[in-house]
């Protein structure tokens, strides 16, 4: 371990309230996310316990109707759309490009601070009354017919918003200034291109959701009639605005898991990712289609039809870049030399999971199926197979893949191991019985149930139990190696990024001198610095475009 | 509404009469009871088969590569392979097939269950938390529970006197929001005898999982007999006749087009003249804007005199009005101060 690294830099809780170390301010991210991760994960708990049988185990309708809106909005807004970009991308966007730091580091966090101020609102509407309109707060129910604490928590994620804003800014202009000389746009590690592609998201879509919750609250605390029909309101103009933004959303969680694994596949396959132009490029395609498919998510609401076809069309489109990105990640394992380790299996789960919640997808997108399942458990199942099956996967495999760079300390491997296995189990077991029981006709956010569906729905909880110990296991043991794992070294791996070209952990600038990039992206042959086992003569570096 | 409310652990307690939906202990198909049923799983069948092709080939690749090129040595490195376009192509031109066929087939099913025939028999549906009332076109009312005859076209028209509620039957693949403010409609045919389970499938506050019933699909002449076995408690014609005295749009709208409003005779599904020039067809959603927002559309020749009956009605006494205005389609219309267009405006009537 080094002797003086940006950890023991400084001491004092002001040194790190006051902080304007990016790779601080990811840690203060990851302790409140991780915070948010696991209130969201015991409201879970209560809605698979509650569900074991037909007529409801444990909560009131109320209750039960509050967990459920609570679980959403916790994990959405304050879990999953920070988790990887404000965590792993904080941490890791500066030291990739070989950058001291993100472009503005008090905006840096500034951001946090944001995010703490709309988690306060949040915690504060979910003590004094709950939240209990779905996390979707559609009109008129959240803005009239509520009697639950809407305007607190509308309030909140309004303000959190703004904390995606400044992160997506910062990242857009750290990328375009800051890269080291020789680190040209095509030799970006692709977790940079998806953050890049989300940071455009984020910058784009997350000031819409804030107008319209601005509506919401005022139409809720002051009664303008925006969307409430008696007072000649539109309640599915609310629905447009909101998707316009919670859609693309869906590419803030998946997009940056993504750029993960595309890291993780080259590093322990020890090859170069396969097609990689094609990869960077289907990030920024999924970036912009997926801005023009929001009225999905409304083909039942009395839209016209034409309007439901293009949509649906769209809808297929924007498929295709995400299946290029899995075949070319599958390209990538032929050839390669494959080692099984944690961030591995978790790329590998990532890869299943997605796969699964994508072609699901499809049924959605298409109209005449989604007569009959939208608002149903396959639609519940489908987005928890994309949103924890894959985000929350390549969420783990990467704070897997770093946290010896973050704390330079390596995690204990084969319990690790033992871990992801379990997480992969427990999360079908939970899950895959939704599909079942959404096909079936199970409508979601029911606190009761017809009996017929009894059987699945013990399955669905049974997973639950397993997953929840599969996401205890990581927290318990990723905090012990931080303190006393084994001493990893800068590059245990060893894999190609800039990142690893610094000690573990990274002093506080970063690197002692600016780095200089003279390799490709995921190029082992041309790296003699890694030790590895080189062929005689490796062919010419294939040139990528602009260097 | 609280007697849908103490209702709730036994409306979904199993019904005796409903055997056949659950006959495997891990049923897959629910039943398939209305002319969309096929149409919708066969449509699942082929995604289905696709999704499984694809999730098999992948992970079969996977799980092959993982073992044939296992780390040998701590040290080795693989293979140097940039890419190869001719698959980038071809991976991404297959599944576009794939994607845009699923899209042409999907589309083909949703336009023919938004396009409602003409020959359908209309039952009205207010959703409100959390109880449904329906209304068959004699006037019968019922509470959570719909008749309808065999093979014979039906078509909802829905209403919310709240929030959205989503009006959903498994059985027969349909659902379509019941969103306040305006009219959705649903259509189908059901194609088997039987009793099955609707749902409200639009989050709707605190009873949301209560507020469900049951559809009975009746041999057309038991349906016949229990239309007429218990006459509707009120005739939706003459309540809304009633209404129309009551809340003095008689004064107005005067039968033989004097009044300061036209003449509702004739008016109903027929095309309406604007003060802009446009034309509109006097439809349910027409007469419903035109009670709540009178000042939306102005019929040509007339002043934006009418108030509105905002928090007035309720959506079930709109339904009633409606119903009378509809009565009123065969009364000769006026020469003068009629509320239709001439017939050379629009081609029709």
């Amino acid at each position: 371990m080094p002797t003086k690294h940006y950890l023991n830099a400084t001491y004092g809780i002001r040194s790190w309230l006051l902080t304007t170390d990016h790779k601080r301010i990811a840690l203060l991210y990851l302790i409140s996310v991780t915070f948010f991760f696991f209130i969201g994960g015991f409201f879970a708990m209560m809605i698979r316990l509650h569900l074991l049988t037909p007529s409801g185990l444990l909560l009131s309708a109320d209750t039960y109707n509050r967990m459920f809106t609570m679980h959403g909005v916790a994990m959405i807004f304050f879990f999953l759309i920070p988790s990887i970009p404000a965590v792993l991308g904080n941490f890791l966007m500066p030291l990739m490009i070989g950058a001291k730091d993100l472009a503005f580091p008090r905006i840096n966090l500034l951001s946090w601070y944001v995010y703490v101020v709309g988690a306060a609102f949040t915690l504060y509407s979910m003590v004094t009354g709950g939240l209990d309109t779905g996390w979707t707060f559609y009109t008129p129910l959240s803005t009239v017919y509520s009697n639950s604490a809407v305007a607190p928590a509308v309030v909140g994620v309004f303000i959190v918003g703004f904390s995606s804003i400044l992160t997506g800014l910062n990242f857009l202009v750290t990328i375009h200034t800051m890269r080291a000389p020789g680190m040209t746009w095509f030799r970006l590690p692709l977790f940079v291109w998806s953050h890049y592609a989300t940071s455009v998201v984020m910058i784009l879509g997350t000031p819409v959701v804030a107008i319209t919750l601005g509506l919401a609250a005022m139409e809720r605390v002051f009664g303008l009639g925006f969307f409430n029909p008696a007072m000649g309101g539109d309640p599915i103009l609310f629905q447009h605005l909101f998707w316009f933004y919670s859609h693309p959303a869906v590419y803030i969680m998946i997009l940056p898991a993504m750029g993960v694994v595309s890291e993780l596949i080259p590093t322990f396959a020890r090859k170069q990712l396969f097609g990689y132009h094609f990869v960077a490029a289907a990030s920024m395609a999924i970036a912009v289609i997926g801005f023009l498919i929001w009225t999905h998510h409304m083909f039942l609401t009395g839209v016209s039809t034409y309007a439901a076809l293009a949509f649906s069309f769209l809808t297929f489109l924007v498929a295709i870049p995400s299946a290029v990105k899995v075949f070319n990640w599958t390209a990538t394992l032929f050839g390669g030399s494959i080692s099984l380790d944690t961030p591995m299996l978790y790329a590998f789960g990532f890869i299943g999971l997605f796969l699964i919640g994508g072609l699901t997808g499809l049924f959605l997108g298409s109209l005449g199926t989604d007569i009959h399942m939208h608002d149903t458990y396959f639609v519940v199942a489908h987005f928890h197979y994309i949103m924890v099956g894959g985000a929350i996967m390549g969420y783990l495999g990467g704070l897997h893949f770093w946290w010896p760079k973050i704390t330079g300390r390596m995690y204990p491997e084969w319990l690790a191991r033992g871990a992801a296995v379990i997480l992969f189990v427990g999360f079908n077991l939970t899950f895959f019985p939704q599909f079942l029981l959404g096909y079936l006709g199970m409508p979601r956010r029911y606190h009761v149930y017809p009996p017929e569906f009894q059987v699945y729905n013990v399955m669905s909880t049974a997973g639950a139990s397993i997953l929840a110990l599969g996401y205890l296991l990581p927290l318990i043991y990723l905090t012990w190696a931080a303190f006393y794992g084994r001493v990893a070294g800068p590059n245990p791996w060893p894999a190609t990024g800039l990142e690893w070209k610094t000690p573990s952990p990274p002093p506080t600038e970063n690197f002692e001198t600016t780095p200089v990039v003279t390799w490709e992206p995921y190029d082992f042959h041309h790296r003699p610095d890694l030790g590895l086992d080189v062929p005689a003569n490796p062919a010419l570096a294939p040139a990528h475009g602009d260097d | 509404m609280a007697r849908a409310a103490a209702e709730v652990p036994g409306q979904f307690r199993r019904c005796e009469e409903q055997t056949r939906t659950v006959q495997s202990p891990l049923p897959f198909f629910p039943e398939q009871a209305s002319n969309f049923a096929g149409n919708v799983d066969e449509l699942f069948s082929f995604i289905l088969v696709t999704a499984v092709f694809f999730s098999t080939l992948v992970t079969f690749l996977i799980i092959v590569a993982g073992v044939k090129y296992r780390r040998k040595r701590p040290s080795e490195v693989g293979e140097q392979i940039e890419g190869n376009n001719a698959l980038e192509i071809g991976w991404t031109v297959i599944p576009l097939i794939l994607a845009l066929g699923m899209f042409a087939w999907g589309a083909v099913v949703y336009v023919n269950f938004r396009t409602a025939p003409k020959d359908t028999l209309d039952v009205y549906v207010i959703g409100k938390q959390w109880m449904w009332k329906l209304q068959q076109p004699n006037g019968r009312q019922e509470i959570n529970e719909l008749h309808v005859p065999v093979n014979r076209n039906i078509k909802l028209i829905m209403g919310s006197e709240d929030v959205i509620h989503d009006f959903y039957v498994p059985a027969f693949r349909v659902k379509m929001d019941v969103v306040p403010g305006r009219y959705n409609t649903l259509w189908f045919r059901p194609t088997r005898i039987g009793k099955y389970h609707f749902f409200c499938s639009q989050y709707c506050g605190t009873n949301h999982a209560v507020m469900g019933g049951w559809v009975t699909v009746m041999d057309p002449a038991e349906y016949a007999t229990w239309l007429s076995g218990e006459v509707g408690d009120v005739n939706p014609v003459s309540a809304g006749e009633r209404l129309f005295t009551q809340l003095a749009c008689n004064t107005c709208h005067i039968a033989n087009g004097t009044g300061r409003a036209p003449s509702l005779n004739g008016v109903y599904d027929a095309k309406v003249l604007l003060a802009d020039g446009s034309t509109v067809t006097a439809d349910d959603a027409y007469v419903r804007e035109s009670i709540l927002q009178p000042k939306a559309k102005i019929v040509a020749g007339y002043q934006p005199v009418m108030p509105t009956f905002q928090g007035l009605v309720t959506e079930e006494q709109i339904l009633n009005l409606t119903a009378y205005i509809k009565s009123l389609q065969s009364q000769p219309v006026p020469a003068k101060g009629a509320g239709i267009a001439p017939a050379a405006a629009t081609g029709k009537k």
